[in-house]
């Protein structure tokens, strides 16, 4: 699976073969992953494919209509092995749970590794947003963060991919052409260099390759 | 609001690395903010605030933190623009309206036992959530008997909540809340229009109070038989969030009811003890006996 990962160096420019022993650097104590149009489905298949034993805590920003409540935490909790929650404000951060924001609550990380929500502003028109989730996330997990942009149609995200990659994290996007929606991966693109540049059904397997490479070490 | 993130974004552009505000520096923001001019923000959520103060850096094309450190105890009204920054006063009309449903169903009809009530109304921001509550009293046939004290830390809020002005534009969706959250009759019957603007009516605004509070350094306000307190203390770490709901218990009195935000609860704080529930999802507590 190692020869499958694509690596991106600078804009635009993509190399087909990630260098061997490229992933020896990456050292995560988090993930956070920002889907929009297409998102559930996409979120729905990273998470499911990863085991109940999953070391890492996950952080999702979705997209999502305010009506639609809880019932994407339910439905996703159906499929997958690790234990999936809506964030709650305050509560701590704990490996192998992913953390769902709330619709219509940005979901942000405090320097004590517990949650906060927010009712501030739409950003981007979206609450929860990604770049918000992943800007206040880099702040704290710095180098050690994983940030992965999904399908969606706007460019949400973009920003808070590129902040993360400016404190030292590993950036990893949807490879455009296998999105549902391509604005939001393409954005992303543009806006910062990217470690890796995957189909969907390739992001998670390559989740399990970086975290068993750290447990290992 | 989108010219506004625009900007950063351009402006983004530009900066050679992050504005990262280590912890270490925003607590001695805080710290020197509280001596210098009495606001006290350190025990709120660090992250928000970091998210504010990041973006202001950006906007006012400041580099450093520390610059905007010594501007801000420096400038006054510089200051006052960061206080704004800090205080997130988004609201809306009939938000959550269930939660105003189970209030419906809920508390009014304990309130129509009683000859005379008390609400307060803690964090009411520029007024929407305060004329939605008297609106809704008032479609009860009780807000005569009620007096609601709507307090905020924020003097500019406050004084949009005195004026009681809207923008037109809004209405559609504060209406349709409203109908969602169990509202009879046409929702323009509590404003009169002007050109792009709405101007809520004089009626509701007899039995309503605004005034200044803070819920970080003031104490108790007033013996009340209802606290609404809604997307405040998400804004709080647990201590200030402690500090907050133990003003409400003392402010209660027996059987009080107290009404939070949907996203939060009593079920981390000190205070879960002294509560019962009454609705779970509406967030609706029942202050217990002895
Ligand atoms: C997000 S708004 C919520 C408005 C309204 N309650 C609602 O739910 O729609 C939060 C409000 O809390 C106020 N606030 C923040 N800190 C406060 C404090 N220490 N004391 C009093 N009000 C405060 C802010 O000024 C703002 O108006």
């Amino acid at each position: 699976m190692k020869e499958s990962l694509e690596k991106k160096r600078g804009k635009g420019t993509h190399k087909s073969l990630l260098p061997p022993g490229i992933q020896k650097d990456i050292q995560a104590d988090a993930i956070v992953i920002g889907a929009s149009a297409g998102g559930l489905r996409a979120i729905g298949l990273i998470l499911s494919s990863l085991p109940a034993s999953f070391p890492l805590p996950i952080l999702v920003a979705q997209h999502i209509h305010p009506d639609m409540n809880s019932l994407s935490v339910t439905l996703m909790q159906e499929k997958c092995q690790i234990q999936v929650q809506e964030g709650i404000d305050k509560e701590p951060i704990n490996a192998g749970v992913a953390y769902l924001a709330p619709p219509n609550y940005h979901l942000l990380v405090e320097c004590d590794r517990t949650l906060s929500l927010s009712v501030d502003e739409r950003v981007n028109f979206a609450r929860p947003s990604i770049d918000v989730l992943f800007e206040s996330a880099s702040e704290v997990f710095e180098s050690r963060l994983i940030g992965i942009v999904l399908t969606g149609a706007n460019k949400d995200g973009a920003e808070g991919l590129k902040f993360i990659k400016a404190n030292g994290g590993t950036a990893i996007v949807q490879d455009p052409n296998t999105a549902e929606y391509d604005a939001m991966p393409k954005a992303a693109l543009e806006a910062t260099s990217v470690d890796f540049v995957l189909p969907l059904e390739k992001i998670a397997p390559a989740l399990l390759t970086v975290v068993g490479q750290r447990r290992q070490a | 609001m989108n010219n506004r993130a625009e900007i950063m974004n351009d402006m983004a552009v530009h900066l050679k690395a992050p504005a990262h505000i280590p912890d270490r520096e925003l607590q001695r923001f805080l710290d020197q903010v509280f001596d210098k001019y009495g606001y006290d923000f350190r025990n709120y959520s660090h992250a928000s605030l970091r998210r504010r103060l990041r973006h202001r850096l950006m906007l006012s094309g400041i580099d450093d933190f520390g610059d905007l450190e010594a501007k801000t105890l420096k400038n006054r009204q510089f200051f006052n623009t960061i206080l704004l920054d800090l205080s997130i006063t988004t609201t809306e009309m009939f938000r959550d309206p269930a939660f105003f449903m189970a209030f419906r169903d809920e508390v009014v009809p304990v309130l129509k036992t009683y000859p005379s009530f008390k609400i307060w109304q803690a964090g009411c921001s520029t007024g929407q959530e305060t004329y939605s509550l008297a609106i809704l009293l008032q479609e009860e046939g009780i807000l005569d008997r009620g007096l609601i004290y709507a307090t905020d830390f924020n003097a500019t809020a406050l004084e949009q909540a005195r004026r009681g002005v809207y923008p037109t534009e809004l209405i559609k969706q504060y209406a349709a809340q409203f109908h969602r959250a169990g509202g009879k009759g046409p929702f323009s019957q509590y404003f009169t229009s002007r050109y792009d603007s709405v101007l809520m009516d004089k009626s509701l605004r007899r039995n309503i109070v605004f005034s200044e509070h803070n819920l970080a350094t003031d104490g108790v306000f007033s013996e009340v038989q209802i606290v609404i307190c809604r997307n405040v203390l998400i804004y709080f770490n647990r201590t200030l969030q402690d500090r907050a709901l133990s003003i409400f218990h003392q402010s209660l009195g027996r059987r009080g009811f107290l009404c939070l935000g949907a996203k939060e609860s009593l079920l981390l704080s000190s205070h879960r003890r002294d509560f019962e529930v009454v609705r779970e999802n509406e967030r609706i507590f029942r202050k217990k006996t002895g």
